[in-house]
């Protein structure tokens, strides 16, 4: 049985496909058979960020529609083989998004996958109704900024509720916060919520902060998830998350503020 | 304290500002979370039928719902004018 994650925000631009791209590659890096599917039906993109944009022959409503099979739409990854990626639909017809289609399409993944990774679109829509509906854990990518955070706030109610875990009366979805775009240096000035204030208003459990990066840009720019730019802060702290997510005890970084030569000199701490 | 922190201005930080109101908004959003969703339409409803009878406006009449382990309690509060009564 494939452990389903939901990658969600509730608000548009906080990093979500970012995300999605990052610990999927992550996952599946790490020999776990991973699929990640795009949820964002006429607003295709996660096919650009794993660089695959020019092998998308079927997509996600193919499959539920019955006009292709899920090995004939599935990608496999160009760096990776553990790794696949099941397209979204630039049909402009949202109402092709099933509940009964996508629990099938779930379903057959769960075989012959170790993780399935829901890329959901923004909003609360069907798009990100269904991408919640099946999940066994929620990524609730956040930025420390006024409206994503009550955006997120929002979407912790929706997932207690309208869930099938929740419908059924089962354990409730497992609920992480990744608090991404974060500037140790606006923090210290106090022109940006810190860790510490976004825990204490979402009181969620922190699986990881991503800092404000110029390799973000860069890795979508070229097509290759950020997680396999190792040098680089931002893939760094995607690779921590996986580890976390895995059980790994690893020391959150990237909340203190890089110091410079001449912070050093004067910087008391 | 560092050098620099000496020149430092202070005063109250945007974020503690950000940090306040979204305490306010997210308690106040959970608390009416689990509300039925019927509870605005009653609310008019309510509102309008009471108008007919008696001078209030929007302001004087407050809603609360509740809900415990095994009830559910709506409360409803009208803050009666001084010349309440409309010659029906």
């Amino acid at each position: 049985m494939a452990r389903i994650i939901v990658v969600t925000s509730g608000k548009g631009g906080v990093g979500k496909t970012t995300t999605s791209a990052a610990i999927a590659m992550g996952l599946a890096k790490r020999g776990h058979k991973t699929a990640v599917i795009d949820f964002d039906v006429g607003l295709r993109n996660l096919d650009l960020i794993m660089g695959c944009e020019r092998r998308v022959v079927y997509d996600f409503i193919n499959v539920i529609n019955g006009e292709a099979s899920l090995n004939q739409a599935l990608i496999r990854d160009k760096h990776c083989d553990q790794l696949y990626i099941l397209p979204a639909s630039q049909t402009r017809d949202k109402d092709a998004l099933t509940q009964e289609g996508v629990g099938k399409v779930l379903e057959e993944l769960s075989k012959d996958f170790q993780y399935v990774v829901c890329d959901s679109p923004a909003g609360i829509e069907r798009g990100a109704h269904l991408a919640m509906y099946f999940a066994d854990d929620a990524f609730v990518v956040t930025n420390p900024e006024v409206s994503s955070v009550r955006d997120s706030d929002r979407m912790l109610g929706l997932l207690s509720s309208k869930s099938r875990r929740a419908e059924r009366n089962e354990e409730p979805i497992k609920e992480y916060l990744l608090l991404s775009r974060y500037a140790p240096d606006r923090v210290k000035l106090g022109d940006m919520l810190s860790v510490d204030d976004v825990q204490d208003i979402l009181s969620l459990h922190l699986l990881g902060v991503i800092p404000e990066s110029k390799s973000v840009l860069t890795a979508s720019n070229s097509g290759v998830p950020v997680i396999l730019d190792d040098k680089s802060d931002a893939g760094q702290a995607y690779a921590d998350i996986v580890a976390r997510y895995l059980g790994e005890d690893k020391p959150h970084r990237f909340i203190d503020e890089k110091k410079g030569l001449l912070a050093k000199l004067f910087g008391g701490k | 304290m560092s050098l620099l922190d000496y020149f430092r201005i202070t005063k109250t930080s945007s974020a503690s500002l950000a940090k306040e109101r979204l305490q306010i908004l997210v308690a106040h959003e959970r608390s009416s979370r689990h509300q039925p969703s019927y509870l605005p339409q009653l609310q008019k409803e309510l509102l309008e039928v009471i108008k007919k009878y008696v001078n209030v406006d929007q302001e004087a009449i407050s809603f609360n719902f509740e809900q415990d382990e095994d009830q559910e309690t709506l409360e409803l509060n009208i803050v009666l004018p001084d010349h309440p009564t409309k010659n029906v």
